[in-house]
Parts: structure tokens; sequence; C-alpha cells
């Protein structure tokens, strides 16, 4: 088994007074893809705000073997860890290349930024075509390709997305999966995903966790969860 | 014509002090959503600074080009150390904060230097250039300043990564904070230049005007209006605003109200943009569904 990139332990989190997370414990393999699902409201957007500091925690977060619970979001972001979050988090305000320039902020070289606009555009060529267009007049399919593509400016070693399919069009989510599967096997970037769309989840990650309420309720290999039956029943509907 | 011609180069000079002043509320706002009532205090108290370093003798541009950077770190340090502790706590309690920096300031500028009014100097000579007549050096050269501060900024802003990441900031301070920028300091950094751009303000002003506590009332009631009229969140709007409002306010005062009068037309201004346009000129209109 190879080593562990995200180790998390007994993860709680919560807002005000209401917990949401009841002690998360999972671990994700370097290279991997993995996939939290649930229903509405379970806790996957939580872990993944949890796991960048974005929100109160208690337990144990490893990241390359370091701890990152308690650092600051833009700490955690220094190391590697990109977040495509939920609602897509454009700066709407600004131009698109702008957007991607604030994607290569925290990166400690500078040189090969240009370049890295050039593999973005290639890889979503719509973006190039409004490059100096204002981001907020993007359509949403644009917005959530500009999201993935500002997360993969800082190129980080755990990309965290957040329902990268929400509100898309079936071709633009078959897209954005096979955009995820290439960076996965030619950068050697892991994935964390969280998606509502379990099928195409499944069929995207090595690795599945269900979570319900607040805690896992099941993980495995995600061809073992896609036979389950319950679990086939429950988030497949067939 | 001579005299007119007079006015609007005055309106000028005083309206481009006035829109360096309503770029610096439009900063704060842009960053806070809310207006920095104490914004024409901090550039009163920087403009005794320069004064007290031209009275012990040092040159005049070196006093300016100093006060303008202490100016930002004592900007920078308003931030860190008496508004980042409200920064969640409730609109009013900010406003609070405001009002009373101001009056801290208005009254430890009285108590280090009186209330006596004083001169400030002008760098600029006292005649103006190519013998003109319908402007003073003094009006040309704040015109001059102005727009090389509001050059810089802009400049700044525009095409510096620092830059860049600051009006991130200002907007998405989530997103910013997952692409790793230091929101916090970000927003010191904000206040740090709206201070120092303030003053250039006030050091520019000052010689209109003359030295004393209560100096930038009136010019910060200005730069309201401006900022309120080029559109609040708009730094481009302010600064046309602020020429207009000059002008404006010298031409009103010169040949409809009478001089005595000048400072109603800034609330005139005010209240009229807020009825008839409240998002100003160039201010984004804010339409939410239902």
């Amino acid at each position: 088994m190879a080593a562990a990139l995200l180790e998390v332990r007994n993860l709680r989190a919560g807002y005000g007074p209401t917990e949401v997370l009841h002690g998360l414990s999972f671990s994700i393999e370097e290279g991997s893809i993995s996939a939290l699902l649930g229903a509405n409201g379970a806790g996957k957007t939580t872990t993944l705000r949890a796991l960048c500091g974005m929100v109160r925690t208690s337990g144990e977060v490893l990241f390359a073997g370091q701890r990152i619970d308690g650092k600051a979001t833009e700490d955690i972001v220094r190391m590697g860890v990109a977040h495509v979050p939920d609602g897509r988090g454009t700066f709407t305000d600004l131009t698109t290349e702008e957007n991607l320039r604030l994607g290569a902020y925290a990166r400690r070289e500078h040189g090969s930024v240009a370049e890295d606009y050039e593999r973005m555009y290639r890889l979503f060529p719509i973006l190039s075509e409004r490059r100096h267009q204002q981001a907020g007049t993007l359509s949403g399919g644009q917005q959530q390709m500009l999201a993935v593509a500002r997360a993969l400016m800082l190129r980080p070693r755990l990309l965290l997305l957040d329902e990268p399919s929400f509100g898309l069009a079936p071709m633009l989510v078959k897209e954005i999966f096979e955009v995820m599967r290439d960076i996965n096997r030619t950068q050697k970037v892991t994935i964390l995903l969280v998606e509502q769309n379990a099928a195409m989840a499944l069929k995207l990650a090595d690795h599945a966790y269900l979570v319900e309420t607040g805690s896992i309720i099941m993980s495995g290999p995600s061809r073992d969860l896609m036979n389950d039956d319950a679990v086939r029943r429950a988030y497949l509907g067939y | 014509m001579d005299a007119f011609l007079h006015q609007v180069f005055a309106g000028l000079a005083t309206g481009g002090i006035y829109a360096s002043l309503a770029l610096a509320l439009v900063m704060i706002h842009n960053a806070t959503r809310l207006v920095n009532f104490a914004q024409g205090e901090m550039a009163m108290f920087a403009t005794y600074l320069c004064w007290t370093m031209i009275q012990s003798g040092w040159p005049y541009w070196g006093a300016f080009i100093a006060t303008v950077v202490l100016s930002f770190v004592l900007g920078v340090a308003i931030e860190r150390i008496l508004i980042r502790p409200v920064e969640r706590a409730p609109v009013l309690t900010t406003v609070v904060v405001f009002i009373g920096l101001l009056l801290v300031l208005n009254s430890v500028a009285g108590w280090i230097y009186t209330y006596t009014i004083k001169s400030f100097p002008s760098p600029f000579p006292s005649k103006a250039p190519f013998g003109l007549t319908m402007v003073s050096a003094h009006e040309l050269g704040a015109i001059a300043v102005t727009l090389l501060v509001l050059l810089l900024v802009f400049l700044f802003f525009r095409f510096t990564p620092l830059g860049l990441a600051m009006r991130a900031a200002a907007q998405n301070p989530d997103s910013s904070r997952l692409v790793g920028i230091r929101v916090g300091w970000m927003l010191a950094l904000g206040w740090g230049l709206a201070a120092a751009i303030g003053a250039t303000a006030g050091m520019m002003v000052a010689p209109i005007v003359f030295l004393d506590p209560n100096m930038m009332t009136g010019v910060l009631l200005y730069a309201f209006a401006a900022a309120l009229m080029g559109g609040i969140d708009s730094p481009g709007g302010a600064v046309v605003g602020g020429f207009i409002v000059g002008v404006l306010e010298n031409l009103v005062g010169a040949y409809l109200i009478g001089t005595e009068l000048k400072l109603t037309v800034a609330l005139v201004l005010i209240v009229g943009v807020l009825v008839v346009r409240p998002a100003g000129l160039f201010g984004r209109v804010i339409v939410q569904r239902v």
C-alpha cells in the first residue's frame, strides 16, 4: 500500500453550537482519486472545509505527515492543497486571466506561470476565448472550469473538489471528469471529490466513502460500493 | 472670462484633493463595506506631522515623503490594533470605533498643537509659470501631485501581483484565502494606502484652508459627496466625482449662493445622489432577485 498523503483521525467540526461532523476517520493514498458520497446535509462540504481550516475543528488532520488541523487556510494552501469550493468561488469582478493568476499566487516559483496559463487554456479552450472577460459574466459551466483551472494553477499535491458537476449540463460534467482523470494520471495529483452524482463519482474514483449525518458509514474500493445493493438503491437509483 | 476660468482652476485644485480623499474612502469601503469617518482626521494628523518636521528644519519634500511613509505605517497599525478586533462585530460597533478614532485624533491634535490656526507652506513658487494669471502655482502643483498619486495608485492595483491580491481580498475573502492570500494583511495594507493617499490630500489642502484640527471637516464632507457621486464602490468614479464636486462647489459658491453657503453644496449633492441615483455615476447597481 502506498503512503497516505492525507490522514484524518476523529475529525469533528461544526458551525456555532451545532456539530456537523461527528468524528470522521479516513486516509487517502498519494496519487489516488477518492470520493465522498452522501445526501444533502450529510457533511460532505463541511468535511472539505474542515480539511482547509475554514471551520473550527477538533481531531487530527495530517497532510504529508504534518499536522495541518488548526492551521490557517492560507498556510494549508501554501503546502499544496487546492480547493475548488462549493459555489465555485469566482472572483467575479476580475478577468478570467486574473482569476488564473491568483490561483498561482501561493506558488513558490513563478517562472512557469505563463506556461501554465497555456496549459489551462488547452484543457479548457473556452476559457482562452474569454481570457480578458470579467469572470462574473461567464456561464455557470465556464465558471466551474475556471474554478478547476484556478485550483490547478497552484500545481497542488492534493486537489479538493466540491461538487464539480453541480448545475452543469451532462456533456460538461463528462468533460470535467475527463480532465480530472487526466491530471490525476499525468501529473500525479491526488484528488478528493465530493459528489451528489454518485454514479459519475464512483466511475472516476478508486476509493469511495459514504457519509451519512456526519459519520462515514461505509467505505471501500469504488467497484465494491457500486455493486452493493444498499448503495445502489439509495444513491444510484436502480 | 478670466474670473470664471480662475474659479474653474481653483475648483480643479480642491477637486483633486477631494478626489484623493474620496479614493481613500472608497478603498476602505470596498474592503469593509463601511465608510471611514476618521479618514479626514487621519489626514489632518498626518499634515501636523509634516508641519512638525518642516518646523524642525526638514526640507519640504523630505518631510512630504516621510509623512506619506509614516501615514502608511500608522494606517496599518490602526487596522491591526483598532479595526481588527471589531472585524466581525455588527456595523454600528465599527461605526462607533470610526467616530471614536475621529474624536481621539481631533482632540490629540488640539492637545499637542492647540487649536490656533497655523499657516502651512506650499512647496510651489508664489507665481504661476508661463505668466498664467487665472491659476496659482499651488493650484497647478496640487493638481499635478493629485494626478500623480492617482496614477501611481492605478498602476499599483492594475499591474502588480500585490495590487491584484488586494483587489481579490476585498471582493472575495473566502476565495482569496483558498488561493493562499493573507486577507488580514491585505486589509491592513489597504488601510495603510488609504492613510497615505489621505495624507497627500491633507498636505495639499493645508496651504489653502490653513492648518487646524478641524481643517478636514469640510473637506471630508466634499469627499463623501464625491465618493457618492462617482459610486461608493468605484475608485475611478470617486476620482471623477472629486473633480466634479470641486468645480461645482466653486462655481456655485462664486456665482449663485456665495461662499458662506458653499458647504451646503456637498450636503445637497449627497442627498440628491442618494435620492435620484443611489449607485452614483459609475457605481454598480445591485439587483437582487426576490
